[in-house]
Parts: C-alpha cells; sequence; structure tokens
C-alpha cells in the first residue's frame, strides 16, 4: 500500500512539474490519435452513410463486414499493418514502418470500420424519415449522403467520440507498427505497458491519468456542445 | 416540351397481389387544380406518388403529354413535410441543391420565397420549431421554389387549424395562378369547393368519375360519389 501510494505521489509530482518526458509522450498520443480520427472522420462517416443510403449488390454483405470490423483485435490490425509496410511488403518503399505515419494507418484502420458502422445506423434512421421527401426534390445519392451527414451532425459526434476512444486506448496495433521506440513512437498507451513492465509505476501512472482526464474532458466538451447546438435545431 | 396532357392508361400499381391501383384511366389538362377525392385507401396517395416517379406502377402507362418524364418539373409536397435541422432559410432552399444552383443565388431566391410565404422574418428559426401550419407553408414554398409544372399535394392541410388551412390554400392559389398545374388529394369538400376546378373521385383503386367540381357536387354520377358526400361511405370500396 505504501509503495502504491508513494507512486501515486510521484505521479502527481511528474505531472505538477509539467515533466517533459511525460508531455511529449502526451503530445504525440495527440498528434497520432488526433489526425487517426480526422482522416477515419472523412473516410468513415461518408462511409457509413454510403452504405445506409446507397442500394447496390453486395450492400447487406459489406454491412455485415463493417459491423464485424468494429472489434477487430489491434493486434490483427498491427500484424496486418506491419507486412504491409515492411521493406517487403507493397508500401515498404515508402519507409513508414516504425514512424508516427506507420502509427496513424494502423488507428485509421481501427476507428474506419467503427465510425462507419455508427454512422451507418444513425444515417439509416434518418434516411427513413426523409427518403420520399428527397426523392420527390430529385436529390441524387451523393446529394443525399452531404444532406443526410450534415443532418445527422449531432447524433455522428458519438461516431466521432468512439473513434477517438478506441484511438487513443489503443495499444497492440501501435505497438508493432510504431515499435514503441523512446521520443520518436511512444505513446500513452504502449509507455504504459512498458513503464509498469519495468516497474516505472509513476510514470505509469501519471500517463494514465492523463490520459483518463483527455478522454473525460474531451467527452464532457462534445456533450456539452451537442446538447447546446441540438437545443437549437430540435 | 409540354407535360401535357398527361395521361394515365390502365395504370396497376399492384404490390403483394393485392391491387391498390387497379386499372386507372386520367387525362389532366397543363391548367387549374385538380382535386383527387376518395375514401381511405382508394389509392389518392398511391396515385400521386405514381405520377412523382416514387412508385413504379406495375402496370399501364404513363403519358407525359408524348414526351418524356422529366422529374425536375414535377414537385410534391407531404402530408408531413420533412424539416432538417437547420434554419428555415436552409430548409427552403434545399430544393435548390439538385438543380445545382450556387449557394449565394440559392440563398437570394430562397429568402425571396419567404418573402412571398410570409416567413421573412423567421428565416433564420429553427424550422423544427414552426408550427405545423408554418412548416407546410415552407414545405410548400420549397417546391415552388424549383417551379415545377405539376405539384402533387397529399393532404397538405389534413391536421392544420382553419387559419393554417387558409394561409395554405392562398399559396396554393398563387401557385395555381403562376400556371402550375396541382394536383391534390384532399378529405376536407369544403376545401374541393373552394380550390378545385376539376374533381377526380377514386375508390376501390378506380377512377369513378372526373367532372367539373360544380357538376361533383350538384350532380354526382356514381353512386360511390353520392354517398361519399353524403357521407356515406361505401366501406367495401375502401379496403
Amino acid at each position: 500500500m505504501g509503495g502504491f501510494s508513494q507512486a501515486l505521489a510521484d505521479a502527481f509530482s511528474l505531472l505538477w512539474g509539467f515533466d517533459a518526458r511525460v508531455f511529449e509522450i502526451v503530445l504525440l498520443s495527440l498528434q497520432v490519435s488526433g489526425l487517426a480520427v480526422l482522416i477515419g472522420t472523412f473516410i468513415g462517416l461518408p462511409l457509413g452513410a454510403c452504405l445506409a443510403v446507397g442500394s447496390f449488390p453486395g450492400k447487406q454483405a459489406a454491412a455485415v463486414i463493417v459491423n464485424g470490423f468494429m472489434g477487430l483485435p489491434s493486434v490483427v490490425v498491427g500484424v496486418v499493418v506491419y507486412l504491409v509496410l515492411s521493406r517487403s511488403g507493397p508500401m515498404g518503399d515508402f519507409g513508414l514502418l516504425y514512424t508516427p505515419s506507420a502509427m496513424v494507418i494502423a488507428q485509421v484502420v481501427l476507428v474506419v470500420p467503427l465510425m462507419a458502422a455508427i454512422a451507418r445506423q444513425v444515417v439509416e434512421d434518418t434516411w427513413r424519415q426523409y427518403r420520399e421527401e428527397l426523392a420527390a426534390l430529385r436529390f441524387g445519392w451523393r446529394a443525399t449522403v452531404r444532406v443526410l451527414l450534415h443532418d445527422c451532425r449531432f447524433s455522428l459526434s458519438v461516431a466521432v467520440l468512439a473513434g477517438l476512444g478506441r484511438a487513443m486506448s489503443e495499444v497492440g496495433a501501435v505497438m508493432i507498427v510504431g515499435g514503441n521506440i523512446d521520443r520518436s513512437t511512444r505513446v500513452m498507451t504502449t509507455a504504459i505497458a512498458l513503464e509498469t513492465s519495468k516497474g516505472d509505476l509513476p510514470l505509469a501512472i501519471a500517463l494514465g491519468m492523463v490520459l483518463l482526464a483527455l478522454i473525460l474532458f474531451l467527452n464532457a466538451g462534445a456533450f456539452a456542445l451537442r446538447t447546446s447546438v441540438m437545443r437549437r435545431f430540435e | 416540351m409540354s407535360l401535357f396532357p398527361l395521361q394515365l392508361r390502365d395504370v396497376v400499381f399492384r404490390p403483394n397481389g393485392r391491387a391498390v391501383l387497379d386499372g386507372v384511366d386520367l387525362t389532366l389538362s397543363g391548367e387549374g387544380i385538380t382535386v383527387v377525392l376518395g375514401p381511405n385507401g382508394a389509392g389518392k396517395s398511391v396515385l400521386l406518388r405514381t405520377i412523382c416517379g416514387l412508385l413504379p406502377s406495375t402496370g399501364g402507362v404513363i403519358d407525359w403529354g408524348g414526351g418524356s418524364f422529366d422529374p425536375l418539373a414535377v414537385g410534391m409536397v407531404f402530408q408531413h413535410p420533412v424539416m432538417l435541422r437547420s434554419s428555415v432559410i436552409d430548409n427552403i432552399a434545399l430544393g435548390l441543391v439538385p438543380r445545382g444552383i450556387g449557394a449565394r443565388e440559392r440563398r437570394m431566391a430562397a429568402m425571396a420565397m419567404l418573402e412571398q410565404i410570409g416567413l421573412a422574418d423567421r428565416a433564420s428559426d429553427n424550422a423544427r420549431q414552426l408550427s405545423g401550419g408554418e412548416q407546410q407553408r415552407l414545405a410548400l414554398g420549397r417546391v415552388w421554389l424549383t417551379r415545377p409544372r405539376l405539384l402533387l399535394l397529399d393532404e397538405p392541410t389534413s391536421s392544420l387549424d382553419p387559419s393554417a388551412v387558409e394561409a395554405v390554400e392562398r399559396i396554393v392559389r398563387q401557385i395555381r395562378t403562376e400556371g402550375t398545374k396541382i394536383l391534390m388529394t384532399t378529405h376536407n369538400l369544403g376545401q374541393a369547393t373552394r380550390l378545385a376546378d376539376d374533381i377526380v373521385f377514386l375508390a376501390g383503386g378506380r377512377v369513378r368519375e372526373h367532372v367539373s367540381v360544380r357538376r361533383f357536387f350538384s350532380q354526382p354520377a356514381s353512386v360511390e360519389a353520392r354517398q361519399f358526400i353524403q357521407g356515406e361511405l361505401p366501406w367495401h370500396l375502401a379496403f
């Protein structure tokens, strides 16, 4: 118990003293996950909306695949992205392995199915209500997707938050493709795993607290924004 | 190219074997207001949706004045219009989006239309907070803005109070004055007498009468129409 209290006290002192190592790791985590979610938003949300609105052969199968990929194990994604980016892989020439870019790619692969599946459900529910009116106004499917994405923007913030949560808490894939290299590809989750195994609990606890606080802060911010904007337009 | 005369010949809509439209024959000129009357389940809304191209007929021919169907020339307003989670002006400009009109022009045209339908002072309000009558006026303005040649109205005033009905009817008359052909359904016989030039009486998925409004109410030719006007609805024809 005394060891835990000491570790907790040391963790607070790391945070209180704005430890450079901690904040370097936090910053890289935010950059990698933020970029991954941004890219994922531009891919996942339109993909989900297209699956909701589109009428094409294999639509049901595509929806099942996207839903299935929501629970994709991150280590499997890590291995696949590793194989693609490794020297002998199809994208080996770009030299991305063990760089933050590789971590972004892995996280994009992880968050896109999750965001697409949530977007599909949200957009489909709205589409059922709007279908006739938009068809009568002669909206093609592209224009319909744009209108529905805009109209569902408040509900779709849930998809973005879910993606952000998945990206920030993910450890397996970024460990494999990033290599957890100090001052290069070490992010909060991989650092927590490493420092815990090394027995450096203060750093692991400090990063854990930051991670938790960030996720709570982002969720609270998004909730407040969503509530205030919905009050205006619902 | 003119859409008229619009001719429906033996139009059938039979989903899952049940005939909702059972050989509709109808000719519409390009002017005035034609009101479709009939009991619930007679096929009025389905007829409008079929003409609009929202439902594919399972038989028969729809002849658009000898030419092909131009979807942009046909507009439709529903009983319960959809309001996007956005402002009134965004909602009214929505109809111009598929027409490839730029955002600036859309906004200007939308503002002018809001003036016309008496909602200019609500332009930046949340469209979902408008009253039912205001929402229906907005829906009419949204389609009117696209300048359709044929406007289909599916019971546009069924859930509105008398003052809102009056406001909607005023807009319908204005649209008609601009030369748009209007085909509307209603259960309100008073509204039919106020607005209609001619009446189509539909029962059991077939057109039983298509005559002038005066003749329909003074000398209904069919037993079904007579019973309908007198409030003795022939239920066997409805279901």
